[in-house]
């Protein structure tokens, strides 16, 4: 309330408001959205007008007493976009407001559409109505719009038995006792970590076995900032990590390190879990850890 | 007809906000004017414009009556819209030929309220008011639709506060922002909103061999009339106004070439919309008072068109002017005035 004695507030109101009669079109309109229909009157020109009117506003003739459902989906024509809600309009949210020719009217309706997107809306785009729980034959019956159904959202989710047989079976094997398996091509030389049974780049068979060693440099890496349940705490490094002796790098996680120290270069030994939590299982290692050694200079 | 012709014209120094005068202190002043300038103390006929929801008191206008010298007991009227219309009546009561003077005046306090929600008071009560569609709302809708370049609303708003700040009766306002301003309700920026405006106008009208008796250079109306659509948003063409277009013909606008025209448009793009129907060359000077955007005393706001339209001529600065007035949603109803040296 205002502090200063010479200012006032005044307030006019008309407690319950007034009883308007709606005679017989506008009561036949404000009955049919109460069991939620919606009308339109025909003139005698033959046009529909939504909401219906008892004089043709084009000639000023009565109107036929003639009614036509319409709707309930129709399409905009103009709107407006309201950031800021005020008392009394139909929603407390951002909103528009738009004039929506109904399905089947020749006049549009103004009302309240809700869930559009400023950026987006349009005219020409379409809108279905949403009923209030209880109509009771008032124009809020129809509490707002909203666009019609374009898009869905899929969920996809299958599951599968995997196993590891061939190499991947040999490599996940050597984790398992703490040594990484790779395999040197008999024709190229190439050797590549994980184990593999053919060289991708000559086609033939790999013919020798080795233990790599678990150190090796850092070649490039990603700062992740969205979690993974494999690193829950973001942010992390992911690396591509070539092993010592090894001709193809691995892709691992690099930790015990901040995220901004990671650098091309960077020396790194494997982090194992305790031997006895050891499974044949990637997750085996931890990460990849500094090792203090001077950098390498990538060729 | 009868040669009817505006010979004074006041208005107040109008404030963008309350000053805490009661409307008969409002208007008292310029009623006064108008008598000093027309030289009449009493008029065949009285009519004044308003509206009561504005100062939110029934009958407000009554009180009003106490500015004017009421007794003995004048003849007197009151429309319940723009002074402008009271003109229109004033004009109408002196082609009866009995009385060659009336008095017009219009007022508004429009910062007593929100005045945004009492103009939804306005509207329809079946379909438009119970939703809360807001005065704001409504000429966003209509922005919408005729969809104008931003630059030239904006072009028309900086024109209308520059010519303003030269008016001594309207409003200091700053040029508006360059850029994207924000939003009133898109798409009308708040740069695009006239100005919360308190204020008061007066026009004596004369007929016949009075008007030349009180001016020199009475500002003869030639043509007037007015012309309304429907209602109700949705049954209308909202980027063009054909009642505006038809009260122009009627009017006689298009005749001979209009030197100034005085435009009721309180958003700017009724401005696009009014020039196009009043078909209005480029040439013609628009709103060199500045206009509504830069001072919009709700109900007098028509009447001062009409009274700078005069003024044009009474200065000897034009020969033919033109004066619209509005009212009503989305420039519902639209009054046209041609104005002749």
């Amino acid at each position: 309330m205002p502090s200063d004695p010479l200012v006032a507030q005044h307030v006019l109101e008309f407690p319950g408001g007034y009883t308007r009669t709606t005679g017989p079109v506008i009561g036949r309109f404000l009955s049919e959205l109460r069991a939620r229909r919606i009308v339109g009157v025909r003139t005698a020109e033959g046009k529909v007008l939504v909401p219906p009117l008892e004089y043709d506003p084009a000639t000023g003739e009565p109107v036929t007493g003639e009614y036509v459902e319409v709707g309930p989906a129709g399409t905009v024509t103009a709107w407006a976009w309201v950031d800021h809600p005020l008392d009394g309009h139909p929603l407390d949210r951002p909103f528009a407001w738009a004039l929506i020719k109904l399905d089947g009217a020749d006049t549009a309706l103004a009302h309240a559409v809700d869930g559009a997107d400023p950026k987006t809306l349009r005219a020409g785009a379409r809108v279905w109505p949403v009923w209030r729980d209880r109509p009771t034959g008032d124009i809020t019956d129809l509490a707002h719009f909203v666009p019609e159904v374009t898009r869905i959202v899929s969920n996809v989710r299958a599951e599968y038995r995997l196993q590891a047989g061939g190499a991947l079976r040999v490599f996940l094997e050597g984790i398992e006792r703490g040594v990484f398996l790779g395999g040197r091509c008999g024709s190229c030389a190439k050797v590549y970590v994980p184990y593999r049974l053919s060289c991708p780049q000559c086609g033939t068979g790999i013919t020798e076995t080795l233990e790599l060693p678990d150190t090796g440099t850092v070649t490039t890496f990603a700062i992740n900032n969205l979690p993974d349940p494999r690193a829950p705490e973001v942010p992390f490094v992911s690396a591509y990590i070539l092993l010592d002796n090894a001709d193809i790098p691995i892709i691992a996680l690099v930790g015990d390190v901040p995220a901004h120290q990671v650098r091309q270069g960077m020396r790194v030994r494997a982090v194992w879990v305790p031997e006895s939590e050891r499974t044949a299982s990637m997750a085996n290692i931890r990460w990849f850890a500094p090792t203090g050694e001077p950098d390498v200079e990538l060729t | 007809m009868r040669d009817v012709a505006v010979v004074a014209f006041a208005q107040t120094r109008h404030t963008g906000q309350d000053t805490g005068l009661t409307e008969s202190e409002l208007i008292q002043p310029v009623i006064e004017e108008a008598k000093e300038r027309s030289g009449l103390k009493r008029f065949g006929f009285t009519c004044s414009g308003s509206c009561d929801y504005l100062a939110g008191a029934p009958f407000s206008f009554v009180s009003a009556l106490d500015a004017l010298g009421a007794w003995p007991p004048i003849s007197e009227s009151h429309v319940e819209m723009d002074g402008a219309w009271a003109l229109y009546e004033a004009w109408v009561r002196l082609q009866h030929g009995d009385i060659d003077s009336a008095l017009v005046y219009g007022f508004g306090k429009s910062s007593l309220g929100d005045l945004d929600r009492i103009m939804t008071l306005q509207l329809d009560p079946y379909y438009l008011a119970p939703l809360g569609l807001d005065r704001l709302s409504c000429a966003a809708l209509q922005a919408n639709a005729v969809g104008a370049d931003r630059k030239e609303l904006t072009e028309i708003v900086r024109r209308s506060r520059a010519d303003g700040r030269r008016n001594p009766y309207a409003l200091d306002l700053p040029d508006p922002e360059d850029g994207e301003e924000p939003f009133a309700v898109r798409p009308l920026s708040r740069g695009e909103v006239p100005p919360i405006t308190d204020g008061a106008a007066a026009i004596v009208l004369a007929a016949g061999d009075l008007a030349g008796r009180i001016h020199a250079r009475p500002a003869y109306i030639r043509g007037i009339a007015h012309r309304i659509e429907p209602h109700y948003l949705g049954m209308r063409d909202l980027t063009r106004s054909p009642s505006a277009a038809d009260a122009a013909r009627a009017a006689g606008v298009g005749k001979s070439p209009v030197e100034v025209a005085e435009l009721h448009a309180q958003f700017p793009h009724e401005e696009i919309i009014l020039r196009a129907a009043l078909e209005l060359p480029g040439d013609t000077v628009i709103n060199p008072s500045g206009g509504p955007l830069a001072a919009n005393p709700v109900m007098a706001t028509g009447l001062i068109r009409i009274g700078e339209a005069a003024r044009r001529i009474h200065d000897g600065d034009a020969r033919r002017t033109v004066a619209h007035a509005a009212g009503g949603p989305c420039l519902q109803h639209n009054l046209v005035t041609v104005l002749e040296a």
